[in-house]
């Protein structure tokens, strides 16, 4: 590990500025990933600015902050537990206890941040292995889960392992998805991000805040160097959400797909639904085409089916040696059927 | 670079000037010589060295020693009073809940923190929600999967766990930080 200098600024700008002002400056969370990235020589920055005691670590009603009532603003420094655990969150927006609670274990999630959790890096096994090729982490070195350079032409597309990769929205130079449970909750809320720069504050729509990979999978977000998480707002919500993942493990295990979703039913029809993916792109995947074909809708499984089939028209599996990832589609779209009917059930009373 | 830093671990303060590269599990085994915490994966997927961070349960190979200054940490080694063992230990000889014993001290940790978290009536990933948790094996099972154990011993480490579940008395586990 290179050697870097550590800084605990007692101020939030003197924090950003600290940053803006080193390209080899990085913010330090929970630490959860960026510490093991240290490890992997995976980054290796001269500067660490900790902002765990800059940002708020409170939940807030936002009734006062221009958010409606029923919504709250979640501090960057609110570490997972206590976002899964605040009643606050369990009775408004059970969708996102869920999914922090499907994620990693319960160490971890006493550490991780709210903010951290939205950055950190994918677990693609080359993404994280220096010794092998990955546009991600080194610019133009080529994908090893695409194709192994010096290896024979592969007679498929895929070249390397790839259960866990994406089958939307991925690209020539990376297949890589985010990994995050937390944001593909939060996603499906509409939730917004709030951003401090050198320039001053924004606010991002959780669902614009990562990229797809493109040309420049080395980025997974829109922030540019300095930019600072300082929290998240939950507009209210209506209707009913639920977080079901699937993985290989019962637990403590990455999600091979994950389903956020939210169902509002009036009068015999779909008055609203959102429905995000974990696991399958590089970023949480909203479906938004299959929200638009059920809106109006009757809530029925045959309806869930045929819309999330829609929305999946576009996806496409990646060939591996272990197999490939091309299950994620069937797979997708059956958890994504199944999620909906409960929740549809749920909200009529019937009994399933 | 280096940096000084004092660490109070369980219960005793250790003033260091170490390195800012140092974990707080190299801080606790190669400075301070409490090996209680064990060095597993080093990446944060065993729980081999879970400490207790101002009561909440966490892992040290993941924590740079120098964001901990203030902090109260405590380790396997600490958890006892008295000189005798706490309750999830004396639980673990009872259940015979381990084999080769190097998990032990995390797990250890790592239920102690899981009971206070519990007892404030956090949820896990199988509660249903809206309920209020049984602590049977599904729940500890789940709770507790952030700790490996590579000889298997899980088949006495949740009866253990179970034995040594307190009443639900609120401790401190979801108090601000």
């Amino acid at each position: 590990m290179k050697p870097f200098a550590y800084q605990a600024p007692g101020d939030v700008v003197d924090a950003v500025r600290s940053v803006a002002e080193d390209p080899a400056a990085v913010y330090l969370g929970g630490g959860t990933n960026l510490v093991d990235h240290l490890k992997l020589g995976i980054v290796s920055p001269d500067l660490l600015v900790d902002v765990t005691s800059l940002t708020s670590a409170e939940i807030t009603d936002g009734d006062g902050g221009g958010l409606g009532v029923g919504g709250l603003s979640v501090g960057a420094a609110v570490r997972n537990s206590d976002l899964a655990a605040d009643p606050r969150v369990r009775e408004r927006f059970r969708v996102l206890s869920q999914a922090l609670l499907a994620g990693a274990s319960g160490q971890l999630r006493n550490m991780a941040t709210t903010g951290g959790n939205l950055l950190q890096r994918t677990r693609c096994v080359y993404f994280q292995n220096v010794s092998t090729p990955c546009n991600k982490r080194e610019p133009g070195s080529g994908c090893s889960a695409l194709a192994v350079p010096g290896r024979p032409a592969p007679t498929h597309d895929g070249a390397g392992w790839t259960r866990n990769h994406a089958i939307l929205g991925a690209s020539e130079h990376c297949v890589a998805t985010h990994p995050s449970d937390m944001a593909v909750g939060m996603a499906v809320l509409d939730a917004r991000v709030r951003v401090l720069g050198p320039d001053g504050e924004r606010v991002i729509p959780l669902t614009e805040l990562h990229r797809l990979p493109g040309d420049a999978p080395e980025r997974d977000t829109v922030l540019e160097h300095g930019d600072l998480i300082t929290g998240v707002e939950l507009p209210p919500m209506r209707g009913r959400s639920a977080y079901r993942k699937v993985r290989d493990r019962a637990s403590y295990a990455f999600a091979l797909v994950s389903v956020a979703a939210v169902l509002d039913v009036a009068d015999g029809v779909v008055r609203d639904v959102r429905v995000a993916l974990g696991g399958v792109a590089h970023k949480p995947w909203r479906a938004t085409r299959a929200e638009e074909q059920l809106r109006g809708a009757a809530p029925t499984p045959a309806n869930f089916r045929a819309a999330i089939e829609a929305e999946l028209t576009d996806a496409r599996g990646v060939d591996g040696l272990d197999g490939g990832n091309a299950f994620k589609i069937p797979l997708a779209a059956a958890t994504v059927t199944a999620v909906l009917r409960d929740l549809a059930a749920s909200e009529t009373g019937d009994p399933r | 670079m280096e940096t000084e830093l004092t660490l109070r671990i369980d219960g005793q303060d250790h003033h260091l000037t170490i390195d800012t590269r140092t974990t707080l599990l190299d801080a606790l085994r190669e400075r301070i010589g409490n090996t209680s915490a064990k060095k597993g994966c080093d990446h944060g997927q065993c729980g081999a060295c879970t400490v207790l961070t101002d009561g909440r349960r966490t892992l040290s190979c993941l924590t740079l020693a120098v964001t901990q200054g203030g902090a109260e940490i405590t380790t396997a080694e600490g958890l006892g009073q008295d000189g005798g063992l706490h309750p999830v230990q004396q639980a673990f000889i009872d259940h015979d809940a381990f084999q080769c014993g190097y998990c032990t001290p995390g797990q250890v940790c790592s239920a102690v923190g899981m009971l206070a978290e519990y007892a404030d009536g956090w949820p896990s990933a199988v509660t249903e929600p809206g309920t209020t948790a049984e602590l049977d094996h599904d729940e500890i099972a789940e709770r507790m999967s952030g700790n490996l154990c590579r000889c298997g011993a899980y088949a006495n480490i949740v009866p253990a766990v179970q034995a040594a579940a307190p009443r639900r008395e609120g401790t401190n586990a979801g108090g601000a930080r």
